[in-house]
């Protein structure tokens, strides 16, 4: 089996428009939530969100490409840009065929949906925009991605909710790994951030309407964000050879489905993803020194997530640090782990371990060194990103230090 | 404004050309405008005249609305804008 790393990495969310920036605010335990600005607000009870400020898309695109890029493939654009132009690559001949990529969405274009079915239907209106269909679609990223870097490898679009773009980072690992791809773009966007959207989401009765508090007794449920994230996964030989800076190796995936309930999560679903990737990256548990935690900030998330990594670490629990950033950046839904694996480079090149902020009681429940608040400096060398999605399926990473 | 020129405006808009530099002659592949571009624009002349164009993307030039050049355009649009009142 081929052995697969890191090469480049990008990002647009609510700590920040860029890698350098996000990771700063992680480390300074930046809380990126604040009040939302979108049309009707006043009609959300939820009037929060982790949303991308100070960002002007006639900045970034021309008057035809944003007649065809939903907010969610702008954000995957810029990310990849970031992504491809950091780890050096240009894709022509067999390594354009040879490459790849796979994206993780949820919603795809909701804003555009939503701004059509407001015409539509509010407005009364009968014609709409021709770019609808293309727009909205949740392979729209991945296809402009492919379109603008010459990817003309296995590319698609994952979409399981809030695993999304772990799925999509599990299945680019795969395909390096048995030797279908040499490189592959990667990682995952959202954009749910409308009135529609975050309506819908009320109507779950599981959101915050003040901060995510993930672990602390306090939470009183989750808050949305938005953005992307995205990596270059690369054969480690292929980035050796062309002496490419490696950000880590991606050591293992694995994924599980509860099969028991559509929206409560499942305690041995959980553990079986955990323990699969560490089996899958030949890591003990003594290996393991930080888990970027799916740490929701919802009651059922957080004391089965702690369960399941007790469950599975058992004594190393105690020695385990386990944050989630969702508490400075917002839940990104298909884009969420994503920009947590970014947490995890972070851990692993850096030695800084984002910390959970808002944390302000303990839970006994949740009986784990969650990082409270303060970021810490730890030197480890294995670490796990969680995603445990609606619909019960689950999608772990392990990272190794490069 | 005359419905030529508005017309050449929306089809201007979408080449990324001054109207200046669009003629009753021009065909949309002189002006470098794409399928996509082709249906964008009709969109655009459905909005501004608020009339339906007879035009299957499936098969373009087998549509009553001919769009062989600019001109044909003008023309087309006219008649449908006239035939509405």
């Amino acid at each position: 089996m081929k052995r697969v790393v890191i090469t480049g990495a990008g990002t647009i969310n609510a700590l920040g428009h860029d890698v350098a920036t996000t990771l700063d605010a992680m480390a300074n335990g930046v809380c990126g939530i604040g009040p939302l600005d979108i049309r009707d607000v006043d009609r959300l009870a939820v009037k929060i969100g982790g949303q991308v400020t100070g960002y002007d898309e006639h900045e970034h695109f021309n008057r035809q490409q944003i007649s065809l890029y939903d907010r969610f493939t702008q954000f995957t654009l810029l990310a990849a840009a970031q992504a491809i132009g950091e780890a050096g690559l240009t894709f022509s001949g067999d390594l354009a065929d040879r490459s790849g990529v796979v994206l993780g969405t949820s919603g795809g274009g909701l804003n555009t949906q939503d701004e059509n079915y407001r015409a539509v239907y509010e407005e009364g209106k009968n014609r709409v925009h021709p770019f609808i269909v293309p727009k909205l679609m949740n392979n729209a990223a991945a296809s402009h991605v492919s379109m603008q870097y010459n990817l003309r490898g296995p590319s698609f679009t994952v979409a399981t909710a809030c695993a999304s773009s772990n799925h999509a980072m599990g299945q680019a690992f795969s395909m390096i790994r048995s030797g279908m791809a040499d490189v592959m773009v990667t990682g995952g966007s959202e954009s749910m951030l409308c009135f529609g959207g975050v309506k819908a989401w009320e109507g779950l009765r599981v959101m915050s309407k003040d901060a995510c508090r993930p672990f602390s007794a306090t939470r009183n449920g989750m808050v949305q964000g938005e953005g992307a994230g995205v990596f270059v996964f690369e054969e480690r030989d292929h980035a050796m050879k062309r002496g490419a800076v490696i950000l880590a190796e991606v050591a293992g995936f694995a994924m599980s489905s509860d099969a028991s309930d559509i929206v409560t999560p499942s305690k041995q679903g959980a553990a079986r993803a955990i323990a699969g990737a560490l089996k899958d990256a030949k890591l003990n548990r003594e290996d393991v020194g930080y888990i970027n935690a799916h740490g929701t900030g919802t009651a059922a998330n957080d004391k089965t997530e702690c369960a399941a990594v007790a469950d599975v670490f058992g004594r190393c629990a105690d020695d385990l640090m386990m944050s989630s950033t969702k508490s400075m950046h917002g839940h990104l839904i298909g884009g969420t782990g994503a920009v947590e694996l970014l947490a995890c480079v972070m851990a692993l090149r850096d030695g800084i371990i984002a910390p959970t902020i808002g944390y302000e009681e303990a839970d006994p429940e949740c009986a784990l060194d969650v990082v409270p608040n303060i970021a810490r400096e730890a030197k480890v060398t294995a670490v796990l990103s969680n995603a445990f999605a609606f619909g019960g399926l689950n999608a772990v990473i392990a990272l190794r230090a490069a | 404004m005359s419905i030529a020129s508005q017309v050449i405006d929306i089809i201007a808009q979408q080449a990324l050309l001054e109207p200046s530099d669009v003629t009753t002659d021009s065909t949309l592949e002189d002006l470098g405008i794409d399928s996509l571009g082709l249906v964008e624009s009709i969109f655009a002349i459905e909005e501004a005249f608020d009339i339906t164009v007879p035009f299957n993307a499936n098969a373009p030039t087998e549509s009553e609305f001919d769009i062989s050049s600019v001109g044909a355009i003008i023309k087309a649009v006219d008649g449908l804008v006239k035939g509405q009142s």
